[in-house]
């Protein structure tokens, strides 16, 4: 009941005076629409990269020939011999890799009875799907005996199928990939964009064939090393270390390349997702920072809502001692102005929030960055609000609970 | 009742004094002021403007604190009591009314009567039911959804009374209640203040005007913050039906 009091002589007092109410709420009004549009693209790009790892796997290191800049790109694939078909099972052999596979990739051109289309046609090991973290969506991966053997099998990405195959129907039907024919055996599940590790491409479009087969018929061998693979893919076991696994991996590989110490490598062991996480963290940092500078502004307009109360106070100083006379409580009248700049505070969070949506939908449209307006940035924005309103509210409240009734009464 | 009234008063003060610093200067408003009124009085209280008047009624209304002596409302000690405690008895057993009304200017005469009722702790029972009695009580029934610009003077002092009977006090305290009003508005006021006295209500009513006292049952006179005369008035004015 006494909170029923507060709330409606808190509405009065504030649609008494709207344009005033307005101005005060300004200052919280700027700050929830920046806490939002912060937040918002903090999330989006957190989640951008989230989906990146999960694309990528976190637990997956990757082995190329050659060095490796800072910027995490193969400087040119020719520097340093490749590895071949007995490096990977070296690795596959050591205990704490889970699944691994070579690979050999390149853009190639496949034709169906249909269409034509230029994709990216990759040779893997049986190990490939569980390493990549592809999923068959129709029809089956290729085996161990048709990797050993060679078939002339396909598996497609969704952007491959659906391009070669624009009616549907790809799997049992045949493609032949720079003249060689395969059969279409799966068709995978969609993976999406991916900008992570510097790979910035649609990994739905490819064709996935076993390694043997598109070493002896698309790509050709290599002349100094034979049954070659451009990189080797392995799946670390869960919980085990993956900073450990790098080294590991490393030393065994430097023997097995007879680097001596001292020297430099002539490989290189990635973890994408590491690369992605220490984005992620960057980005993190920036959003930090953009939300300190909405909350700092928050608290500004928090200051601006406490003058304003303050000068309610004085204003209504004989209302508050005809209040008391009438048997108001100093809590009741604590209550009906905390409930003001609370009320206050939240409006002005509504009116920023709807600010703030139009500001992200701008910035998506203008930055084509993805944005998330999710529940969480809507609590926080409108709690952070309530926050200004009961912290700055509570001192001026404070000041008018007591007020000594009479001194109030005759006050003019 | 009669028996109650005899031996313990509603209202007592002893050796009540209030003093007023401003600065280096000190105005001595009450000084040392006895009183006891009884149950079921009717008293009004005169004197010369600035002699305390307004000062007492403000410590009878458990407004003000004094700066010595002691006063007790209902037997107990208003020394004694926290700021809740004060605006509890505010609340229930004291009702004020005002020269200015102090009505609320944005809120009608129904929301006016009501609010004593929702600060109340106690159960207040069906709250607008009650405001709509009181303003019934004063003849107001029909301009309850009146804000105070829309009521004459006379009328919006009737609402103020309303308000302060709200939680059914036991005393009832006006402090120059028809100092803005015309003679015929102020004797329609008095007698509704009779009526209410009639029906037990312990009534204090300060004014200068003579023929306002003529109401009251006993007259107390001020000056320079003391009682300069005390009289009963056995054959005070009857409300000639009004
Ligand atoms: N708040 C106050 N501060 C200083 N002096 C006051 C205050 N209230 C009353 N006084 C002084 O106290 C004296 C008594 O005032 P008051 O009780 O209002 O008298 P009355 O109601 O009889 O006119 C006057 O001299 C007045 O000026
Ligand atoms: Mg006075």
């Amino acid at each position: 009941m006494k909170v029923g009091l507060a709330t409606s002589s808190a509405a009065e007092a504030l649609f008494s005076n709207p344009l005033r109410s307005l101005l005060t709420m300004l200052g919280i009004i700027i700050g929830v629409a920046s806490v939002m549009v912060m937040m918002s693209i903090g999330e989006g790009a957190k989640a951008q990269i989230e989906a990146q790892i999960s694309s990528v796997g976190a637990n997956v290191l990757t082995l190329q020939p050659g060095n490796m800049n800072r910027g995490g790109r193969n400087q040119g694939g020719g520097s340093g011999r490749p590895f071949n078909e007995a490096d990977v099972t070296a690795v596959s052999e050591l205990p704490f890799v889970q699944a691994a596979t070579g690979v050999l990739s390149q853009q190639a051109n496949a034709v169906s009875e249909d269409a034509n289309w230029v994709s990216n046609i990759q040779g893997g090991g049986a190990g490939f799907f569980e390493v990549n973290n592809w999923k068959v969506e129709e029809g089956r991966e290729f085996s161990a005996q048709e990797v050993q053997g060679g078939a002339a099998v396909a598996v497609l990405g969704k952007t491959a199928a659906a391009n070669l195959f624009p009616a549907g129907g790809a799997v049992g039907q045949r493609i032949r990939v720079n003249s060689v024919p395969m059969e279409v055996i799966g068709i995978l599940e969609s993976k999406g964009q991916s900008g992570g590790g510097g790979m910035g491409m649609d990994r739905d479009d490819t064709v996935i064939a076993p390694l043997s087969m598109v070493r002896n018929r698309i790509t050709g061998g290599n002349r100094w090393v034979s049954r070659h693979v451009s990189r080797i893919q392995l799946l670390v076991q869960d919980g085990y270390d993956v900073l450990e696994a790098q080294e590991e991996v490393t030393s065994m590989m430097r023997e097995r390349r007879r680097i001596q110490p001292g020297d430099q490598d002539n490989f290189a062991v990635v973890n994408f997702a590491d690369m992605i996480k220490q984005r992620a963290a960057a980005a993190e940092t920036m959003s930090m920072l953009l939300a300190f500078t909405a909350a700092v502004s928050l608290i500004v307009g928090g200051v601006g809502v406490m003058n304003i109360m303050l000068v309610s106070v004085t204003e209504r100083t004989r209302e508050i001692g005809l209040r008391m006379a009438i048997g108001a409580r100093g809590g009741d009248i604590l209550l009906q102005f905390l409930f003001e700049a609370v009320v206050l505070c939240t409006l002005g969070g509504l009116i920023g929030m709807g600010i703030g949506w139009i500001g992200v939908f701008a910035y998506a449209q203008i930055a084509a960055a993805p944005m998330m307006v999710s529940p969480i940035i809507i609590a926080t924005a409108l709690g952070a609000a309530a926050s200004v309103g009961l912290i700055f509210g509570f001192f001026p409240a404070r000041r008018a609970a007591q007020l000594d009734p009479i001194q109030a009464l005759r006050h003019d | 009742m009669p028996d109650m009234t005899e031996t313990r008063p509603i209202i007592s003060c002893r050796n009540l004094s209030r003093v007023y610093r401003m600065g280096d200067q000190e105005v001595r408003a009450l000084d040392g002021v006895d009183l006891d009124i009884h149950a079921g009085e009717f008293v009004a209280i005169m004197g010369p403007s600035g002699s305390g008047k307004s000062s007492l009624m403000n410590l009878i209304g458990a407004l003000d604190r004094p700066t010595s002596g002691e006063m007790w409302i209902n037997g107990k000690a208003l020394s004694d009591m926290s700021r809740d405690e004060l605006a509890d008895l505010r609340n229930e057993t004291l009702g004020f009314v005002f020269q200015q009304f102090n009505l609320l200017p944005r809120q009608d005469a129904f929301q006016n009567v009501r609010l004593p009722l929702r600060y109340a702790r106690k159960d207040a029972g069906d709250i607008d039911a009650r405001a709509r009695e009181c303003l019934e009580l004063v003849g107001l029934g029909t301009r309850m959804d009146h804000r105070p610009m829309q009521l004459s003077g006379g009328q919006q002092q009737r609402v103020a009374i309303a308000r302060a009977l709200a939680n059914r006090p036991r005393i009832l305290l006006a402090d120059e209640p028809t100092g803005a009003l015309d003679t015929k508005t102020t004797d329609e006021i008095m007698h509704l203040m009779q009526d209410l006295n009639r029906q037990g209500i312990t009534v204090v009513v300060i004014t200068h005007e003579s023929e306002v006292a003529q109401y009251a049952s006993r007259q107390i006179h001020f000056r320079d913050g003391r009682i300069e005369s005390d009289t009963a008035h056995p054959e005070f004015k009857r409300a000639s039906g009004g």
